[in-house]
């Protein structure tokens, strides 16, 4: 494939297709919307982290005037749990107790019932008429309790090692003998890390209008990371067949992964169904932190050996992550990331899922892979501090690079992360002095990237215009990465290429919006269509000028003969052909379906400068830079914003935010005010590095580059914070008074 | 219990309605008024996504009752563009990406133009400080400061 160089708009800062909706308050998100008849769900939850449901009495509940329709788990379709159904990567065994719960309740917020009612109100009121009886089990929330063996187990179909369970997964990357590594080894440093559980925290919580009419026709508007995803799931937990179920993609106000898995949308389409009437839900703030996301709190161990010339000789991680109450924490982020950003002889890596009563994990930008990061790269930073090395230097020492073979299995091919590291070296940031009480973190980051199935089509209007329709909700202006391309191949201005978001029904197949995917697989989809398109107005330029299409060549958006020795013929444009289709042949516009591939992995090297005031133990983040292989930035304004924002919820992570738990095993902190995410006064300028280095399975050189920048975050606040006081801390988040706490302690910890 | 009457202005729009006695502005507008530009967020002040102005005053319509309307003059992300264009804080939010889901947007744009009424030449500092109540979780704020900083120099500029 070529690499499209000497661009016109790839790579320029064009105003996004949706943008002025956005500005003016008009975009339809999922909860803006409202039809004629509609009424209100409300979801009755769970007061217990663990409870069986030995009955539910919905009678009083249908008999108060207003209550059109009252579901329970009856209503939705049961996947038996002795045989796993994949969607994905989603156990549609562990989707259908998640939407709600059948036999047990597993988490405070689990639900149990839904109601529609005429009102809000009234749905709220039905909800507490609805008698649930109960029988309280004892419950686990910490990993540490929940693998003890005498711990109430969730599952107990589920055994580990012969015995039931709340160790429901496991995950092994093996290369070399680690034993022999660590033999060669003169320095070893070995430490354990906890994080809690953060949310993805979009501000636009879970919403949907669901209509469901007399025939079973079912149109869904609702705010997701995948209209396919949503219908796929609904018709799998309701019945109704695919075909039926219309999803149209609201505008999402933010997903981060969190937005993968359906909630609300069969619970609605079974009220709707049962009321006749178009029924709408609306989750608070305090449902979506109780029962969406988050991802999960963890315990690591890392332990990294190297050579006195900084060769690191062996390394191994054993990842525990909390999965929530159904089995799915990302192990493989955890494990599979951690350590491929470097050429390590001998890695041992595991990762164990654990269950306990908090609500099912959901994936969090580059699942896993931040939380291994974190250890790992902490460990790095104390074992290039033991051998006297810079750390970017230990790291570019040990970097990976083209050939090297990772321990969850790739040999890479041509990637871009010594570039990372050598531009944070070379940038002003890493040779600006540092102040009293200042220091300076680094750390990096890996995400495996995907591919995946997308679809395009990309039609010719009648007037000469382009509209291209895509299959992939845009959370972060994907549109306007799209226009570049299409108007780019096509030689137009980028403003005559409308970008939309198809429904189920009306664009083909296309996978999720995540795993860093959607400009990587759209914008090959979208160029393999717009190639078709441009023959197409070849051949038809060819046909008025009777002559070989192979003569004809498509340039600045119109045809040309391709050499004198085809003739003399005056360019015919976009226009001009699209006003003679009618009488050649018909319209012009292409389809393209494909499953892609060549997603190439990113890496990202950040350079993190704290200032802590060792009174009040508030750790500032006061200077920031973030260098990424981004491949090829095709928008980059919206790739500097992917990079930005996913800084700015890493320092959150690393800062303040926490799930914190109350004694009855309730999150004690639902709402914004108490669970602490970044505010515009919290953060300075984010500084961006993009380096590219053009993935050549990609027409554009596209690299996914949404989440790597959340993987090296906490370890680059964590070692700033080290470097500012002297005190290393193993937990997250680094919070005023954890850190006030942990400065009080003695200085401990040398290397072995 | 009876509903309210309530005459306002809305954009500039002499407006009646009718409403529960403790029904928000913020479900006013979006449910009644079909004015859904302003988003609810959290429902408790935390986020800014529901800002609005009454009288020339920031306030987040979800904290804010619909019947306190009543002879006051409200202004949402709605009133901001004047005569099919768009005010500069809104160009400028296009030009710079200070935007990328956009659901946090209308907040922030209504946030900015009440501190430029209030303050034409702020400091970053003070743009941070000021738009503190608003969250926004996918840009990390970068952008978004440097829109408003821009703005506001280039309105003192066109003032010259
Ligand atoms: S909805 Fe009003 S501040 Fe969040
Ligand atoms: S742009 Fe998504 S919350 Fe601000």
């Amino acid at each position: 494939m070529n690499i499209v160089v000497n661009n016109k708009w790839i790579g320029q800062r064009t105003i996004r297709p949706d943008g002025v909706d956005k500005v003016t308050g008009r975009a339809a998100f999922a909860a803006d919307t409202a039809m004629p008849g509609m009424i209100w769900g409300k979801v009755l939850r769970s007061p217990h982290p663990h409870a069986r449901i030995r009955g539910i009495d919905i009678s009083k509940a249908e008999r108060l005037p207003g209550v059109k329709a009252v579901v329970t788990s009856r209503d939705v379709v049961d996947f038996p749990l002795d045989k796993s159904v994949m969607l994905g990567i989603q156990d549609m065994r562990w989707m259908c107790r998640n939407v709600m719960a059948r036999d047990k309740a597993l988490f405070p917020g689990h639900p149990v019932a839904a109601v529609a009612a005429t009102t809000e109100a009234i749905a709220a009121r039905a909800c507490e008429l609805i008698e649930v009886d109960y029988e309280v089990q004892p419950f686990s929330i910490e990993i540490d309790d929940a693998i003890k063996p005498d711990a109430p187990i969730l599952h107990e179909l589920n055994k580990f090692e012969g015995k039931p369970s709340n160790i429901v997964g496991q995950l092994e990357h093996k290369k070399g003998d680690i034993e022999a590594g660590f033999k060669q080894a003169d320095v070893i440093i070995e430490r354990t890390f906890t994080t809690r559980p953060v949310h993805q925290g979009y501000i636009e919580p879970h919403a949907c209008l669901i209509s469901v009419t007399a025939d079973g026709k079912t149109t869904i508007w609702s705010s997701s990371q995948g209209q396919f995803m949503v219908r796929a799931m609904t018709s799998m937990l309701t019945g109704i067949p695919q075909s039926d179920i219309r999803a149209i993609p609201a505008e999402i106000g933010g997903g981060f992964g969190g937005k993968t898995i359906v909630y609300l949308e069969p619970l609605a389409t079974l009220l709707a169904k049962k009321s006749g009437r178009p029924v709408k839900m609306v989750m608070t703030r305090e449902e979506v932190m109780r029962a969406t996301g988050p991802t999960s709190g963890s315990k690591s161990t890392v332990k990294i050996g190297a050579k006195k010339d900084g060769t690191i000789v062996a390394a191994q991680g054993t990842f525990y992550l909390q999965a929530g109450a159904f089995p799915g924490s990302p192990i493989r982020g955890a494990a599979g990331c951690s350590f491929a950003p470097y050429d390590i002889a001998n890695v041992l890596s595991v990762g164990y899922d654990v269950c306990s009563n908090r609500s099912k994990v959901a994936a969090y930008r580059a699942p896993g892979a931040p939380i291994g990061a974190y250890a790992v790269e902490c460990v790095l930073d104390e074992v290039a501090e033991s051998l006297n090395m810079d750390p970017l230097d230990f790291r570019l020492k040990n970097a990976a690079k083209q050939g090297t073979k990772a321990a969850h299995g790739p040999v890479f091919p041509r990637i871009g992360y010594i570039e990372t590291l050598e531009a944070a070296k070379n940038s002003p940031h890493y040779s600006t002095p540092t102040g009293k009480l200042q220091g300076r973190g680094v750390a990096s980051g890996f995400w495996f990237n995907a591919g995946g199935e997308s679809s395009a089509q990309v039609n010719i209007t009648e007037d000469g215009n382009v509209v291209v329709t895509t299959g992939h909700p845009d959370i972060g202006g994907s549109r306007a990465g799209i226009a570049n391309v299409c108007a780019e191949l096509l030689g137009i201005d980028y403003r005559r290429v409308s970008v939309i978001i198809g429904d189920t029904q009306t664009v083909g197949f296309s996978n999720l919006t995540g795993g860093s995917r959607v400009l990587f697989a759209s914008s090959m989809v979208v160029t393999q269509a717009t190639e078709k398109v441009i023959n197409t107005l070849r051949e038809r330029a060819a046909k008025v000028w009777e002559i070989d299409p192979e003569a004809v060549k498509w340039e600045n958006g119109a045809a040309h003969p391709a050499s004198p020795n085809a003739g003399q013929f005056e360019p015919l444009t976009l226009e001009d052909l699209a006003e003679k289709a009618p009488q050649q042949g018909g319209p012009i516009g292409a389809g393209v379906q494909l499953n892609t591939q060549g997603a190439d992995g990113g890496f990202g090297t950040h350079i993190c400068d704290v200032e802590v005031d060792i009174e009040l133990g508030i750790a500032r983040v006061i200077k920031y830079t973030a260098v990424q292989d981004v491949g090829r930035a095709v928008h980059p304004g919206y790739v500097e914003g992917q990079l930005q924002g996913g800084v700015a919820q890493g320092i959150g992570w690393a800062l303040n935010e926490e799930y914190i738990y109350r004694s009855d095993g309730k999150v004690d902190n639902p709402g914004f005010l108490d669970y602490r995410m970044p505010v515009c006064s919290d953060l300075p300028m984010l500084d961006t590095i993009l380096v590219e280095v053009p993935n050549p399975k990609h027409p554009q050189g596209v690299k996914g580059v949404g989440e790597v920048p959340l993987v090296p975050v906490m370890a680059a606040v964590a070692n700033a914070i080290y470097r500012a006081t002297g005190k290393r801390f193993y937990a997250l988040p680094m919070s005023p008074p954890k850190v006030l706490e942990g400065l009080q302690e003695p200085v401990q910890q040398a290397a072995e | 219990m009876a509903k309210l009457h309530v005459s306002t202005t809305v954009n500039g729009e002499p407006l009646e309605f009718l409403c529960e006695p403790y029904e928000t502005m913020l479900d006013t507008l979006r449910n009644q008024l079909a004015l859904t530009g302003s988003k609810e967020g959290c429902a408790s002040g935390d986020c800014g996504a529901c800002s609005i102005t009454l009288d020339d005053r920031l306030v987040c319509s979800c904290l804010m009752l619909a019947a306190e309307a009543e002879g006051h003059e409200i202004r949402t992300i709605e009133g901001m563009a004047r005569g099919g264009r768009l005010h500069p804080l809104q160009e400028k939010f296009l030009e710079q990406a200070a935007l990328q889901c956009g659901i946090c947007t209308s907040g922030m744009l209504v946030a900015s133009e009440a501190l430029l009424a209030k303050n034409p030449e702020p400091s970053e500092e003070e743009v941070r400080f000021w738009l503190a109540g608003n969250l926004c979780r996918c840009t990390g704020y970068d952008k978004i400061v440097r829109a408003v900083l821009e703005t506001a120099a280039e309105i003192r500029e066109a003032a010259q």
